[in-house]
């Protein structure tokens, strides 16, 4: 075959878009979605309405406007917000962990990290209302993010101590380990089930199906210093990542600090998961099922994929979320139920792709 | 010759296996090394512990006038350069893209031509917009060095002549892009690179390198002249072979192993 016909044979050229364009009409889309989701509900609020209601127009003729104006400021607009800087954290995790692990199909629910935080801040509960924590009971709200951050980073560290031999990475041993990891903090979750009380036992329950509802301001506050924090860290980790695709070795090499990178890396996917985990319980497969779509869509690179993967995730959040609150209307359905329905035939699918490529 | 890289007793135990022991090395700006030896005589342990990737337990390695461990791993990339065998990357990446990582995140612009003229060197600029992990092994290994070319490129822009370390580069290479890969090594250390390859093909490190490194179970069997340091003997000993060693007619020695049996002529009917 001549060179020219082979080169014809070949798959056709793959451009990469614009970073500004993606992140622009990403950003446009979860304005929509966001405005979607101000408009359904329990309460309808149909759009003509929503300016005055959110006080963007003077005019509050309209018998309902007060009525709407609590339903949105005081439960609908938190919650919106949660649930987008939820889905955002937990996409932008699941890239980060990914780039790390140099494996598509890492993600912080599926590998046992989530779980590892909602262990801890399920014993935080316990351990604040026993006669032992009295003394640090009315801190218990500050204390959640905090122990669920030190629970997934825990998990992380041993999860990557467990994985990691000599610079590689083993990618059966990884998923075997976060499963099995994930089984250790389950069982210590049911453990303090079995000893909690009926109030505790309420507080713990929502942490193990994952959803937004009751989610308050100081809750939503609590995520958007994290977030906040956390995309600009990734931008100083964004080249490392790309670098790190070519293994440790060949990382140094190149002049990367990989020790200092995995140190980051694990710190930012800890605590990003960690304060999710703290406001809205286990979510699962939003880490695995956004940065492989933009994978696809937009390439590798990661200083794009990590701040598009945070809005695209929160646009995913956001839409099933507000599909939680519908659905079953006036009954709510765990978001964690919903995302792991849609997500987990998703990852078989990439699993069932890796298959002969990966060699697993 | 001013040596850019000395090696003194450089030695490496790892759980009481001893894997290299004691070797000493000067390899001077302008020179091309071939590290010869059989499987596991720690040729790529060595190679590693020359680039500052594995720390020695016994002896040290000295860049310039520092200890290689001293060096910011920054630093050190832009005074050595170093391709790992088997690199496997996972996302796809385009061939461009690898080749950009080479550059220690200058801006594209900048890079830009030195990006153009290793794919070129390479023979990939029609592949440069391919997804790497689609490409055949040996595409993805010329891929791979023209990133470290890019890397030395830009290192040596800032600090002169650097070491460039290629742990078998050729190890997927079919006969052409073999000799075009030692060929673009051999230019470097024409322009005072220091070049440093393992090398499997006897007869390739016979005809490119200017001095062969033979390892023997961790230890310098012989350095020395490419013409005179490989001997029936000593081939006999390291790889147990028996080769009868020709010379080219303008001098340069080649190899023929012995033991393979002639292939039978099937007698005529």
């Amino acid at each position: 075959m001549s060179a020219a016909a082979e080169a014809a044979a070949r798959p056709a050229r793959s451009l990469r878009p614009a970073a500004a364009l993606v992140i622009i009409g990403l950003l446009v889309v979860l304005a929509l979605a966001a405005t979607i989701a101000l408009t359904v509900g329990a309460a309808g609020i149909p759009l003509a309405r929503l300016p005055a209601a959110l006080g963007f127009s003077s005019d509050v003729s309209h018998p309902m406007t007060s009525r709407d104006q609590l339903v949105l400021w005081s439960i609908r607009i938190p919650r919106i917000a949660a649930a987008a800087m939820v889905g955002g954290l937990l996409a932008a995790a699941g890239a980060i962990m990914q780039g790390l692990f140099r494996n598509p199909l890492a993600d912080p629910a599926l590998v046992g990290v989530s779980s590892g935080g909602a262990f801890a801040a399920a014993a935080a509960i316990v351990f604040t209302d026993s006669r032992f924590g009295e003394s640090v009971r009315f801190m218990q709200h500050e204390l959640l993010p905090l122990a669920a951050f030190a629970g997934s980073l825990a998990t992380t560290i041993i999860l990557y101590s467990i994985a990691s031999r000599g610079g590689r990475t083993s990618i059966a041993i990884f998923l075997l380990a976060g499963l099995a990891i994930a089984a250790i903090a389950n069982a210590g979750i049911g453990l303090l089930v079995f000893v909690a009380d009926d109030r505790q036992l309420r507080d713990i329950t929502f942490w193990l199906l994952g959803s937004l509802s009751g989610t308050t301001w100081p809750k939503t506050a609590t995520l958007a210093p994290v977030l906040a924090l956390a995309l600009i860290a990734c931008l100083s980790i964004a080249r490392g990542l790309d670098v790190l695709v070519l293994g440790e070795a060949e990382a140094f090499h190149s002049g990367i600090d990989v020790e200092r990178l995995k140190r980051i890396s694990i710190v930012l996917v800890s605590a990003m998961t960690g304060v999710a985990v703290s406001v809205c319980g286990v979510v699962g497969f939003v880490g695995i099922v956004v940065p492989h779509l933009l994978r696809m869509a937009i390439g590798p690179a990661h200083r794009l994929l990590l701040p598009a993967s945070a809005i695209l995730g929160a646009i995913l959040l956001t839409g099933a979320d507000t599909l939680a609150r519908t659905i079953v209307a006036p009954a709510e359905l765990p978001i964690g139920i919903l995302t792991a329905a849609v997500g987990a035939p998703f990852f078989l699918a990439i699993l069932l792709r890796q298959r002969g490529l990966a060699g697993l | 010759m001013n040596a850019i890289l000395k090696a003194r007793a450089v030695s490496m135990t790892i759980g009481g296996a001893t894997l290299v022991d004691g070797i000493d090395l000067d390899i001077s700006g302008g020179e091309m090394i071939a590290i010869v030896g059989p499987n596991g005589a720690g040729k790529s342990t060595l190679l590693r512990m020359l680039s500052g990737d594995l720390r020695p337990t016994g002896g040290a390695v000295k860049l310039g006038e520092r200890d290689i461990g001293a060096y910011a791993p920054r630093e050190l990339a832009l005074r050595r350069a170093m391709l790992s065998q088997h690199v496997h990357v996972t996302f796809p990446f385009t061939v461009e893209e690898i080749v950009e990582m080479g550059t220690g995140g200058r801006s594209r612009a900048a890079s830009r031509p030195l990006v153009d003229q290793a794919l070129h060197e390479v023979g990939l600029e029609r592949f440069r917009d391919r997804q790497l992990p689609t490409l055949s092994g040996g595409e993805q290994q010329r891929a791979h060095f023209a990133r470290v070319l890019v890397q030395l490129a830009c290192g040596e822009a800032m600090h002169g002549p650097g070491l460039l370390l290629l742990d078998e580069p050729t190890s997927s290479l079919d006969l052409r892009h073999q000799i075009d890969l030692v060929e673009s090594a051999r230019r470097r250390a024409q322009n005072g690179t220091a070049v440093v390859a393992i090398l499997h093909d006897l007869n390739l490190a016979m005809r490119f390198a200017d001095r062969i490194v033979l390892l023997h179970r961790g230890r310098l069997a012989a350095i020395g002249d490419r013409r005179t340091t490989i001997t029936t003997e000593r081939i006999r000993e390291l790889f147990e072979v028996d080769v009868a060693i020709r010379h080219t007619d303008d001098g340069v020695p080649y190899l023929l192993p012995q033991t393979m049996q002639p292939v039978a002529t099937a007698p005529s009917q």
